[in-house]
């Protein structure tokens, strides 16, 4: 099902000056703990950063945690520059304080999945591995 | 029991040991037959009882519980080891300050909500900066894209400090702000405003947070490496010390611990590691404790647990005039009482059935009260959706002035001084941080388990298991994982972010730097690394002429950043 073997590589990163990562950290063991390979850049990463190191691990996923309200600046940004490395296969997801509407905005603009605060290790899971099956073979 | 027994033979605070014998007879008769038959007709909840932080609870406490506690260590307030609180009439005097944080926008914006705030009666103000502020980007940087003003206010230059205070007298209000890496330079603005009004530096009360090793354990805001980290709080000591007789240079803060995830243990067991690095940092200037000393100020959160969270202030106090006395030598009383703001526990808010937490607020602001804080800062309800709106902050203040002037609380000094189980509580707590204590004595001290992740990974691992729990419903979180309400719909109005802020500061920033003298900026830039480059100096003077001459806090970061490098955090999770 994934690119690599047959564990889901994920890449957790924290993008811009937002410094909150005790969810961050919370996401990753959870992953990790379920069977994931997973790497965590540290914080203040730029969006090009993030991708750059993405597509030399060769993950299934990214996920970005956003607590300062720079949400709708920095998930276009990686996008856009997923696209611009042809990288667009590897799937976004999001996490952090971000507004029911802006969720929606996200969604739109090919975020795969976001999840606020207090979701259960469990579901998180269970999402990553959702959005991979759906997604296939690549 | 009687009176000789009493004073000759003392196994414990309270009671002599004919009466603990007997005492200890009564518990053990008690547990074999009221408590055996209750128990087998209505079991208790749980098996074993334990406070947030883990610490056992049992089903009761007496005086022998009081064993390890001499009476001394519980003394009285305003007197050593200060358990019982800092000062000798608390409340009874002035009530704590009201200090609700505020910061958005532009410095117009904030001054706005500053004066509403004042109006509604809020006695001390407080300054939350937006992240390129506190991590000393400018507004124009393009780390800073997307961030300019919308998690608290936006400061380049002087000119924006004096809009931000513009119209508040700062010799009748104290000031707090918060802000670490770059305090020094808002710090430097700080003063370079009140020389412009002519205000007397020794009359000028408020705080400074510049507290740089929590940031690198818990906040992570950072700019440069540990080391030159250190040394600008070093200097901030040693300059307030000089020239601002009222002024805290820093707010030692366990806050953020706490928010990261930390447990209410380490959180005023790291405070204490970082104060312990902080003075010894000072001494070697050759300051003497006294010095400076009385004028370090502590922050703390409030959280859920009522009674840990009260044990808990009560034993910081207690550990910190042990410390300033008995390790670094302190004579003045003033440098052994331990101050405190504190906020309610702004990770402890939820977003389902977000009213309540009003409720969660107002008994953890009650704690705080018990447990003797002289700042208090409430979080508005709406904190789980984004920064609070004009209507979340009055409630919040409101709740502080229900607890000051409606509850009674207020009218005595420490009400649980002598509880049983408050007094066992903290004295437990007081042992345990002195354990961690030695812990990062032994290996090495402060700054080093810091740059090894010591302290990051002690917070990681308890936030960690906290969430296990709150998702098992082991900790139950009202609204969250019990009393859920199905297809909840968030009617909510939030504080606006203006998008119109990053290019209205912006253009003030270019304004500044086309009327400013550049030449005169670029030899104080120079003369900065010089007085960077001799570790005798303070850094203090040569910034506060920096500030008046226009240099924005970008030019002056960048500038150090070529002679200290960044630091770069070595990740774990």
């Amino acid at each position: 099902m994934q690119s690599n073997g047959d564990r889901i590589r994920v890449i957790i990163a924290k993008v811009g000056l937002d410094g909150h990562d005790r969810g961050v950290k919370i996401v990753a063991r959870t992953l990790r703990d379920a069977g994931m390979d997973v790497i965590y850049t540290g914080l203040h990463r730029t969006p090009e950063e993030v991708v750059e190191a993405a597509v030399q691990e060769d993950v299934d996923v990214i996920g970005v945690s956003i607590l300062s309200g720079a949400h709708m600046t920095v998930f276009p940004r990686i996008l856009d520059a997923l696209k611009a490395k042809k990288a667009d296969d590897i799937l976004v997801v999001g996490g952090g304080v971000i507004p029911d509407d802006e969720c929606e905005a996200l969604k739109k603009l090919g975020v795969k999945e976001i999840l606020l605060q207090d979701t259960p290790p469990a579901e998180i899971v269970a999402m990553v591995k959702r959005v991979v099956t759906e997604r296939g073979t690549r | 029991m009687n009176d000789t027994t009493l004073s000759k033979n003392r196994p414990s605070a309270t009671v002599g040991a004919t009466a603990a014998q007997q005492l200890e007879r009564d518990v053990a008769s008690w547990e074999g037959t009221e408590v055996a038959k209750f128990i087998s007709k209505a079991p208790e909840r749980q098996a074993t009882f334990t406070t947030q932080g883990g610490f056992p609870i049992k089903r009761s406490y007496t005086a022998l519980d009081l064993a390890d506690t001499p009476l001394e260590d519980i003394g009285l307030p305003g007197r050593f080891p200060y358990t019982r609180g800092p000062y000798p009439t608390m409340y009874r005097g002035r009530t704590w300050t009201m200090r609700q944080i505020a910061g958005f926008g532009t410095a117009d914006d904030t001054n706005e909500r500053f004066k509403y705030l004042i109006e509604h009666g809020m006695t001390g103000l407080s300054t939350d900066f937006d992240m390129p502020t506190l991590m000393g980007y400018d507004s124009d940087h393009p780390m800073s894209e997307g961030e300019v003003g919308r998690e608290g206010v936006a400061i380049d230059t002087l000119a924006d400090m004096e809009r931000l205070f513009a119209g508040i007298d700062l010799t009748k209000i104290s000031v707090s702000l918060t802000i670490n890496p770059s305090a020094w330079i808002m710090l430097a603005m700080y003063v370079a405003l009140a020389k412009r009004r002519g205000y007397d530096l020794n009359a000028l009360s408020g705080t400074i947070q510049a507290d740089i090793l929590k940031e690198f354990q818990a906040q992570k805001e950072w700019i440069y490496p540990i080391a030159p980290s250190v040394r600008i709080v070093r200097d901030c000591i040693t300059y307030c010390a000089q020239n601002m007789k009222r002024y805290n240079p820093i707010n030692i803060s366990g806050y953020h611990i706490s928010e990261a995830g930390g447990s209410p243990l380490d959180e005023v067991a790291f405070t204490m590691c970082n104060l312990i690095a902080y003075v010894e940092e000072v001494q070697k200037t050759g300051m003497h404790v006294d010095e400076f000393a009385p004028r370090l100020a502590f922050f703390y959160v409030c959280q859920a647990d009522f009674f840990e969270e009260i044990a808990k202030f009560r034993a910081v106090r207690r550990v910190y005039a042990k410390i300033m006395r008995d390790r670094f030598g302190a004579k003045n009383p003033e440098s052994m009482r331990l101050r405190f703001h504190c906020q309610t526990a702004a990770a402890s808010l939820t977003k389902p059935q977000y009213e309540i937490n009003v409720v969660r607020t107002g008994l953890q602001a009650l704690s705080a009260v018990l447990g003797g804080a002289q700042s208090l800062h409430t979080n508005g309800r709406d904190e789980a959706f984004a920064i609070p709106t004009e209507e979340a902050m009055r409630i919040a203040l409101r709740t502080q002035q229900i607890i000051a002037d409606e509850s009674g609380v207020a009218d005595v000094v420490d009400p649980l001084g002598g509880s049983y189980f408050l007094e066992s509580l903290t004295t437990q707590y007081e042992k345990a941080i002195f354990k961690i204590i030695d812990e990062v004595d032994a290996q090495g001290g402060t700054i080093k388990l810091t740059d090894e992740n010591w302290f990051q990974r002690r917070i990681a691992d308890f936030a960690y298991e906290t969430a296990i729990k709150k998702a098992s419903g082991e900790k139950p979180v009202i609204g969250v994982n019990k009393y859920v309400l199905a297809d909840e719909k968030f009617d909510i109005e939030l504080h606006p972010y203006d998008e119109t802020t990053a290019k209205r500061q912006i253009a003030g920033l270019n304004k500044v730097r086309k009327e400013r003298d550049n030449a005169k900026v670029a030899k104080l830039l120079d003369e900065l690394i010089a007085v960077a480059k001799d570790p005798t100096k303070n850094i203090m003077p040569v910034t506060i002429e920096l500030v008046d001459a226009g240099a924005s806090m970008g030019d002056i970061v960048e500038k150090l950043k070529t002679l200290w490098g960044t630091y770069r955090e070595k990740p774990v999770f």
